[in-house]
């Protein structure tokens, strides 16, 4: 069923694609003239400087809580999925989902009550924001590779942690990196609020540009970080499609 | 050889609990496949799963080949034995290769042996290597995925396989060409196999012995033709069905039914073809033989009564002829399709080697039930006899 819906959407969307291309080659000529014609490049240009160091920050930032929270949450994961968990799995999942309703704000703003000020509470929050995805998703892929699959490894005599790795994990790993995904493009989105307690970033841009009435500081810091997201995003897609293997993976049929 | 000794399962349920095998014992000889027949929820696939300890036991013991398998850690008892599940269970992570190879690498085997070993599997299975072992699971029909998932249990080389119901989730027809494959190899390979099924058909043909279940007991464990020919009781006997009798015209060959040949060639007089009958008894025709000994036709009593001159002048042709290796059902069909009592057996160069008639066919399949009156008539007077002593 997945299979054929993804044929059918990939059908569907091969033309729309050609149009696509045409009609952003066509925007982005038509934007690039009037930013020209209102010299919105040079006065971007200005921040630079302050926009290649924030960078930098960002990313920082990024790539700590990203990796602290794939490091926890695949454990976690794992550990839940176990059938000796079971019992507690559920309802540990359900404090998640209560979690992930929690705004992104908020948590930052309670890991500053009690971290106090700086990059420390702004990498926990960003940590924790992005801690549940994937966390789920990792759940989620292990408890549904088929019953079947796990009695055949277990038939032919593979022991518990041969079946996880052998098994279990290449089956979820699809899922998995859909956690990541959604992880990584909530912690990068969230990022530049971590200048409201003090983490610094690109967030340091957008919100003085706001505060000073200055649209172009604002963009300044508004641009990286949508090409950013972007860029993540890409990124993770691109290493799902080369680490997920071939049998399992519905991008490589 | 797999002995199960007083091998019970409890099932605690919030209903209680639940006895899904109640003290099963029985044993499957060496090389012989024993399939576990039984409606669904009658303790078969239970009893199959405790002996790889899919389902632990709550109590008994099992014997592979006289040796206590309770003694044995759970994942050297499993790799020791070929496990074949209906929904195959093909890692689909993994390619073919990848997937047959499993349990030799997990046994620690070389790359050379395990890769040689490969190909041997895919040979055996007739899949060809250079096709399949490269592919995905997901690029093969469901007939040739469950083709790798034997050879997957067959990969080390076990000497007992279990096997949950292999082929029940393949269509009809590849079923049959599967069954067929499988027999042939298994005529190879001699291995102890248990096999659970739902189907007496499949039953039937496949088995050396079969085990009927009933709601967590062994009901009756015999060879197909004795659970066909005698039933133990009224459950079997619904069980197997009503057209029992004719289901065992699959267990026979026409080798084991077909009378001696008699025949005549064309040089042959009337007379002479006249006087062969008599000596038989009971034919009303006999077979016409080319100097191949070919048989090309038949010529009737009548016509040898009536008429006069050589057999090959007054023959009539024949409608249909037995291979030796077809089974009785086969033959049975045949009659029915061209309103014949008898035909003439050939072997495999076509030569007539006897013929097979329905009157031998019915004495064949019935001798079983006078063997059983002789019997109880000769218990009858023992009894008589003892009690005269008394």
């Amino acid at each position: 069923m997945k299979q054929l819906a993804m044929k059918q959407l990939s059908t569907k969307q091969l033309p729309l694609k050609r149009y696509s291309y045409f009609f952003g080659i066509l925007i982005a000529f038509w934007l690039g003239s009037v930013f020209e014609a209102n010299a919105v490049f040079e006065a971007l240009w200005e921040y630079q400087e302050d926009v290649v160091y924030l960078i930098g920050q960002h990313v920082e930032m990024v790539l700590i809580s990203g990796v602290i929270a794939i490091m926890l949450a695949i454990p976690i994961g794992i550990i839940l999925s176990r059938p000796r968990f079971a019992k507690v799995a559920e309802t540990a999942m359900q404090l998640l989902n209560i979690g992930t309703t929690i705004p992104t704000l908020a948590i930052l703003a309670l890991a500053m009550s009690f971290l106090g000020i700086g990059t420390l509470p702004a990498i926990f929050g960003l940590c924790i924001a992005s801690l549940l995805p994937i966390v789920r998703n990792t759940y989620i892929g292990l408890n549904e590779v088929p019953a079947h699959l796990k009695e055949a490894a277990a038939g032919i005599g593979m022991t518990a942690s041969q079946m996880l790795i052998k098994v279990e994990i290449p089956n979820a790993l699809f899922v998995i990196f859909a956690g990541i995904r959604t992880a990584l493009a909530i912690n990068v989105g969230t990022a530049p609020l971590a200048f409201l307690i003090g983490g610094g970033g690109l967030g340091e841009l957008i919100f003085t540009g706001i505060d000073l009435d200055e649209p172009f500081m604002m963009l300044a810091g508004a641009i990286p970080v949508a090409m950013l997201a972007v860029l993540v995003d890409v990124l993770i897609a691109a290493i799902a499609f080369l680490l997920v293997p071939r049998g399992v993976n519905p991008l490589r049929r | 050889m797999i002995k199960i000794d007083n091998l019970t399962k409890i099932f605690e349920t919030p209903n209680g609990p639940v006895t899904a095998a109640n003290n099963i014992q029985m044993e499957v000889p060496e090389g012989e496949i024993c399939v576990l027949l039984g409606p669904s929820g009658c303790g078969k696939t239970t009893t199959l799963k405790m002996i790889n300890r899919i389902v632990p036991p709550t109590s008994g013991k099992v014997f592979i080949n006289g040796e206590d398998t309770s003694g044995l850690d759970t994942v050297s008892l499993r790799r020791n034995i070929g496990y074949v599940i209906q929904q195959i269970g093909l890692f689909p992570n993994m390619t073919i290769e990848e997937n047959i190879t499993i349990v030799p690498k997990l046994l620690g085997w070389e790359t050379s042996r395990y890769q040689k070993r490969a190909l041997e599997l895919m040979d055996m299975v007739a899949l060809d290597p250079s096709v399949f072992l490269k592919r995905y699971p997901r690029e093969l029909s469901g007939g040739q995925q469950q083709r790798i998932g034997v050879a997957r249990a067959l990969a080390a080389d076990p000497p007992v396989m279990l096997m949950d119901e292999p082929f029940g989730a393949i269509d009809p027809i590849n079923r049959e060409v599967i069954q067929d494959e499988f027999l042939k190899m298994q005529k190879v390979l001699k291995k102890t196999i248990m096999f659970v099924s739902h189907d007496i058909d499949e039953a039937v043909k496949m088995s050396n012995r079969i085990a009927i279940f009933r709601d967590g007991e062994l009901v009756q464990y015999d060879t197909p033709d004795d659970i066909l020919a005698h039933p133990k009781d009224d459950f079997v006997k619904n069980f197997v069905g009503d057209d029992r009798a004719l289901k065992r015209l699959r267990l026979v060959n026409v080798e084991q039914v077909m009378e001696a040949p008699i025949h005549v060639s064309q040089a042959d007089s009337l007379s002479d073809a006249f006087a062969r009958m008599e000596a038989c008894g009971y034919y009303h025709s006999i077979t016409l033989v080319n100097k191949t000994k070919q048989p090309i036709g038949f010529v009737t009593k009548e016509a040898t009564q009536t008429r006069q001159g050589q057999c090959g002048e007054h023959y009539i042709g024949l409608k249909s002829i037995a291979s030796i290796d077809d089974d009785l059902r086969k033959v049975a069909s045949k009659m029915f399709t061209h309103d014949i009592t008898w035909m003439p057996c050939v072997d495999k160069e076509g030569r007539m080697v006897g013929q097979i008639t329905q009157r031998g066919i019915t004495h064949y399949l019935g001798a079983t039930y006078r063997r059983d009156g002789f019997k109880a008539k000769s218990d009858d007077t023992s009894e008589f006899a003892t009690a005269i002593k008394a």
